[in-house]
């Protein structure tokens, strides 16, 4: 079971807090060495906790969607294009006039790889899978496949999309699973 | 003076794979999926391996090449330090089938040119290296929207102006090239440089490595300063970084001498991509200021 980052990165930054008022406290001043102990470093006394906001009003039915376990794509109703991952106006048409299609089927994996080195807000998770796949109607999707050994996975396997639960995050978003044969 | 500058090797490595992991298509592919720069490559590393038959082995010899004049440039951070293929394919993967001698390393770096009308110029030097072409493209900054896997279409783009403006055609370019700077962040990503630049056609890049083609006296000697795998990856400062490579391989000014390039033709040609192919860069420099390139002898 994966734990959440949360309990896991207060403890890091509680001790990393202390540490540093220790080190303030004994020297005068907040300098330490570097991760790799090489160099010296001035750790900054002013914290800033920065998460993004993120503007998705117009692609709401998206979302909407993903609570019906429904992954939608948008139809340019002039010129017939498919836009993955959805957007809500059309640049060739340059008209704002869309259908949301439900992405159906199967795809053909196209490409993948395996995240082992991970970002720092990825580290709880164990390596995961980032696949792109070409579905049916013609767009790519890029998404997490899920597998149980990455060594099974081939360019080529048929998958289909699926909407999952994000555990421990809890929020809903959509992944890869391959379609058996 | 143009500077380029960068500071990152001091910063922790998963704050520095967090921040570039940032710098692809926030929403869709980091907030979600968690993709790092390895990992944007390792798509393209994978998508080319299972269409042309390439092994990580053939990508390790990328590696082992800009080790090799990395360990004899001064400046570049793995100064002096040489590795072997098996070293490359023993190394642990960051993601796969991206190792981590297949990757450029967090450097620290920084690189200066002087620009100058042609009046001032020919006052401060007599040797003037001559900026004949510039091709500038962009991609998608989603990659899902890209058709394919096996090429930077902004490259290519790019690379296809630059060669318009100086009269040839984008086929064969090996040719007219003395030496040549390119965008090696990882070693897929200088493969497919050989081919959106077309020294040869898609899918035979791998040919040119496997048969140590472009080594200082083949086809096309390729990074002759260690390029970004072994010189290092400030990332400010890559592209101007380039220019200065350029310039003294152009002026036959590089020591030691291994690492010069015979110099035939006199143009030389740097191929600068940002993000995952989002834009690229491809500048021809010459020690003509007039005419097309000619071709290089047979040897």
């Amino acid at each position: 079971m994966v734990m959440s980052l949360e309990a896991k990165y207060e403890e890091f930054w509680r001790q990393s807090i202390k540490q540093l008022n220790e080190v303030v406290k004994a020297t005068g001043l907040p300098i330490a060495p570097d991760e790799k102990g090489q160099y010296s470093l001035w750790y900054d006394v002013r914290e800033m906790r920065l998460r993004f906001s993120i503007s998705v009003e117009r692609i709401k039915r998206f979302f909407d969607g993903l609570r019906e376990g429904k992954v939608y794509a948008t139809k340019c109703r002039r010129c017939g294009r498919y836009y993955f991952p959805p957007q809500a106006d059309c640049p060739y048409c340059r008209a704002s006039d869309m259908d949301w299609v439900e992405v159906g089927g199967e795809g053909e994996l196209l490409t993948y790889t395996v995240i082992n080195t991970k970002p720092l807000t990825y580290s709880h998770y164990p390596d995961y899978v980032v696949a792109i796949a070409r579905m049916r109607e013609g767009f790519n999707v890029l998404a997490w496949l899920r597998v149980d050994d990455p060594k099974r996975v081939r360019v080529g396997m048929r998958v289909r999309l699926q909407v999952v639960r994000r555990e421990p995050e809890g929020y809903l978003t959509y992944e890869f699973v391959p379609v058996e044969q | 003076m143009a500077i380029g500058v960068e500071k990152m090797y001091e910063s922790p490595t998963p704050t520095v794979v967090e921040f570039i992991g940032r710098a692809g298509n926030y929403f869709w592919e980091f907030e979600n999926f968690g993709l790092t720069f390895p990992g944007y490559y390792a798509l393209y590393m994978t998508a080319y391996m299972n269409r042309f038959g390439a092994t990580e082995e053939d990508f390790c010899k990328v590696a082992v090449k800009n080790h090799y004049y990395g360990s004899i440039n001064p400046k570049a951070q793995f100064y002096g330090l040489r590795i072997t293929v098996d070293q490359c394919l023993k190394s642990r993967y960051v993601a796969w089938p991206i190792k981590l001698y297949d990757s450029s390393p967090i450097t620290d770096g920084a690189a200066a040119v002087i620009l100058a009308s042609e009046d001032l110029a020919r006052k401060i030097t007599d040797t003037p290296v001559w900026i004949r072409s510039v091709g500038v493209a962009t991609g998608t900054a989603n990659l899902s929207k890209r058709p394919d896997f096996i090429g930077l279409d902004a490259a290519y783009q790019a690379a296809e102006q630059a060669f318009k403006r100086i009269g040839i055609e984008h086929k064969d370019t090996w040719k007219y090239f003395d030496v040549a700077d390119v965008h090696d962040c990882f070693t897929i990503a200088e493969v497919m440089a050989y081919e959106d630049l077309g020294f040869v056609e898609r899918g035979m890049g791998i040919q040119l490595v496997r048969n140590e083609q472009t080594y200082k006296g083949g086809l096309i000697p390729v990074n002759l300063d260690g390029g970004l795998k072994a010189k290092g990856h400030p990332i400010g400062a890559t592209g101007t970084s380039m220019a200065v490579e350029m310039t003294k391989q152009l002026r036959q000014g590089v020591e030691p001498r291994d690492r010069q390039a015979d110099i035939y033709t006199g143009w030389a040609l740097a191929h600068n991509v940002g993000g995952t192919g989002h834009y690229a860069y491809v500048t021809i420099y010459s020690l003509d200021k007039n005419g097309s390139p000619r071709v290089k002898p047979k040897r």
